[in-house]
């Protein structure tokens, strides 16, 4: 294990758009990627393996050093706190925001904010920010059903073309944060692995800076 | 609660069973022992004290840490220990009150109100060395090599040992005059070594093109031993007390690296691990395998002025629990097995052997397991009216 790379890819659209980096990098996964049900992958270099997990469970494998470097979503790293973790590169891809959002005109009176969100920390620490006591209800999809029901006033969630909000009768309301993908590395393979992940960070942040002028 | 449930131990609490047991106290009389032969004391800090000494200075972290409890004699709050160090540098400062170095260690097991996932759990068992009283860099380099050889004597392999100096970033950034907001962002940006964050941050509040640059930098110098090189040029336009710490990096290096030539080294000259306490070189020492450092420390010279005494000081510690797991033996197979039997020859001669350090066990009346489940490798048999110690096939 010790002597091999192993880098956390997010499964979905991320990954999409994490592999044409990765091969202008110089890493492309071996033949059979996508096509089993297995969740570790050789690569062309044979010391960096790949394991494709769920986004949210991207800072936990890095946190504990389980991977050594991992693709994950500001969203994520956000909510799931990014403590330990060196966030050397953001690989502009998958942007979107993370906002509030709301029923069209409708004016959130009441004391108690009700928020449903699955970034129930982020969630948290924005609206005390605001000065705003929020009671935060955790859902894990269709936001934008909660004010719709009454279940909710405002919801926290991403907002990428604001179609869906619009489709239900909503409107984004405050920027919380600007959402990209960021490569993130375990502080403990870096102080271990530095003379291979250096240059490895440095051919990934070539890549990014040759499509962002393209 | 029900009946079921009785055996079910609090979040990131554990027992420890043989043979982790037998491997955690062996590894604690190694460690003392080595303590003990580079002169220093052993001191047994109290698992509970008031809150105002536990937490003074040390930052906010280890108040959450910390378990709250109220003294019904006093009705004053009390905490129960979450980390050794600001209670040793009490000792040394206001029970010891010694003149000149004071060198002293601990093993004792501590509480942390949260868990902390990576190691440990809730109740680690801290073992570490504080030397006081000494302000010059060859404390430092004497705390660093008894760190490696801890790590040496506890199983390590392969270690590498990641090297820092607050005062780097501290001197860069002194009296810039910030408001706490970007100074906030720019310090998490620096420890997450979010480039362009950073970037964007020194471009929009720093007016000096030359801190502009070092502050830049900073974060990127991170690596092997050449790092130190690179950075006596990023940084030749840095305040006098910035370049004298680097210098102190090249010359615990050089201290370090003769006695200790199969340790790697790592220089991160952003390191930011401990910022409020820490005044000087923070290390933290990685085995492959490990997710987290094993060991870590630093010097942290103002501790002890709460306690009406400022007094230079260095150190570092580990978690005996994770330490533990570096070298897993299995305890050896080498006990005596005896018979129950009423005799004072064989008495006598079980005492012997005691005496001598052997592991004796005698059975008991109508016991049903044999000598091979209590690791024994030999008994005892009686021949021509003596006990004698015969080999067990």
């Amino acid at each position: 294990m010790s002597n091999q790379l192993i880098l956390a890819l997010s499964k979905g659209r991320i990954l999409e758009e994490t592999l044409p980096l990765l091969a202008d990098a110089g890493i492309t996964p071996a033949d059979d990627f996508g096509k089993s049900r297995k969740l570790l992958f050789d690569t062309n270099l044979p010391d960096v393996k790949l394991v494709v997990i769920r986004a949210v469970d991207v800072p936990t494998y890095v946190q504990l050093g389980a991977a050594d470097l991992g693709v994950a979503g500001k969203d994520v790293l956000l909510e799931h706190g990014a403590e330990g973790l060196y966030e050397p590169l953001d690989l502009g891809i998958s942007r979107c925001r993370l906002m509030t959002a709301g029923i069209v005109d409708a004016q959130p009176a009441r004391a108690k904010r009700r928020v449903a969100t699955k970034f129930v920390n982020v969630a948290r620490r924005y609206y005390a920010e605001q000065g705003i006591q929020a009671e935060v209800i955790k859902l894990y999809g269709a936001m934008e059903l909660a004010p719709l029901m009454n279940l909710a006033d405002e919801i926290v969630d991403i907002v990428d073309t604001g179609n869906t909000l619009r489709a239900n009768g909503m409107e984004p309301r405050e920027l919380i944060e600007n959402i990209s993908t960021r490569l993130v590395v375990n502080k403990a393979s870096m102080t271990m692995k530095h003379e291979r992940l250096k240059p490895l960070i440095e051919r990934l942040r070539h890549a990014v800076s040759v499509r962002t002028v393209a | 609660m029900t009946i079921a449930d009785r055996w079910l131990l609090p979040d990131g609490m554990d027992e420890i069973l043989p043979p982790q047991a037998t491997r955690m106290e062996e590894l604690r009389r190694t460690l003392l022992d080595l303590y003990d032969r580079w002169g220093y004391d052993l001191v047994m800090p109290p698992p509970v004290e008031f809150l105002d000494s536990l937490l003074t200075g040390t930052g906010t972290d280890l108040d959450l840490q910390t378990f709250k409890l109220t003294d019904q004699l006093t009705g004053r709050m009390m905490g129960a220990s979450a980390d050794v160090t600001p209670q040793v540098a009490r000792m040394d400062a206001h029970s010891l009150k010694r003149q000149g170095p004071v060198r002293l260690c601990y093993c004792t097991t501590v509480l942390r109100a949260q868990a902390d996932k990576h190691q440990g759990g809730r109740s680690p068992m801290q073992v570490g060395v504080e030397l006081f009283g000494h302000a010059g860099l060859d404390a430092d380099v004497e705390v660093l090599r008894l760190a490696l050889s801890s790590l040496a004597a506890a199983g390590a392999r392969e270690t590498h040992l990641a090297l820092s100096h607050i005062a780097i970033y501290r001197e860069l950034v002194r009296g810039i005059g910030w408001s706490e907001d970007i100074e906030r962002a720019l310090f998490d940006a620096i420890e997450r070594k979010a480039y362009v964050v950073i970037d964007e941050l020194v471009a929009a509040n720093v007016a000096d093109p030359k801190l502009a640059r070092m502050l830049s930098e900073l974060p990127r110098l991170h690596g092997g031993a050449e790092i130190l090189e690179h950075a006596r040029l990023a940084l030749a336009d840095a305040p006098e007390a910035v370049r004298e710490a680097l210098d102190q990096l090249v010359r615990l290096h050089r201290g370090v690296v003769a006695e200790h030539p199969e340790v790697s080294f790592y220089f991160d000259l952003a390191e930011l691990r401990g910022y409020q306490y820490h005044t000087g070189m923070v290390f933290a020492a990685y085995v492959p395998g490990y997710g987290q450092a094993l060991s870590k420390g630093g010097r942290y010279d103002d501790t002890g002025k709460a306690f009406g005494r400022a007094r230079p000081a260095t150190g570092f510690s580990m978690d005996l629990k994770q330490l533990a797991t570096l070298a897993e033996r299995e305890p050896p197979t080498n006990g005596i097995w005896a018979p129950n039997r009423e005799d004072a020859a064989l008495n006598d001669t079980i005492n012997r052997l005691r005496a001598r350090g052997e592991r004796v066990i005698q059975a008991l009346p109508d016991q049903r397991t044999g000598p091979g489940a209590h690791r024994c490798n030999r008994h005892l048999v009686l021949q021509d009216g003596e006990w004698r110690t015969e080999p067990l096939d």
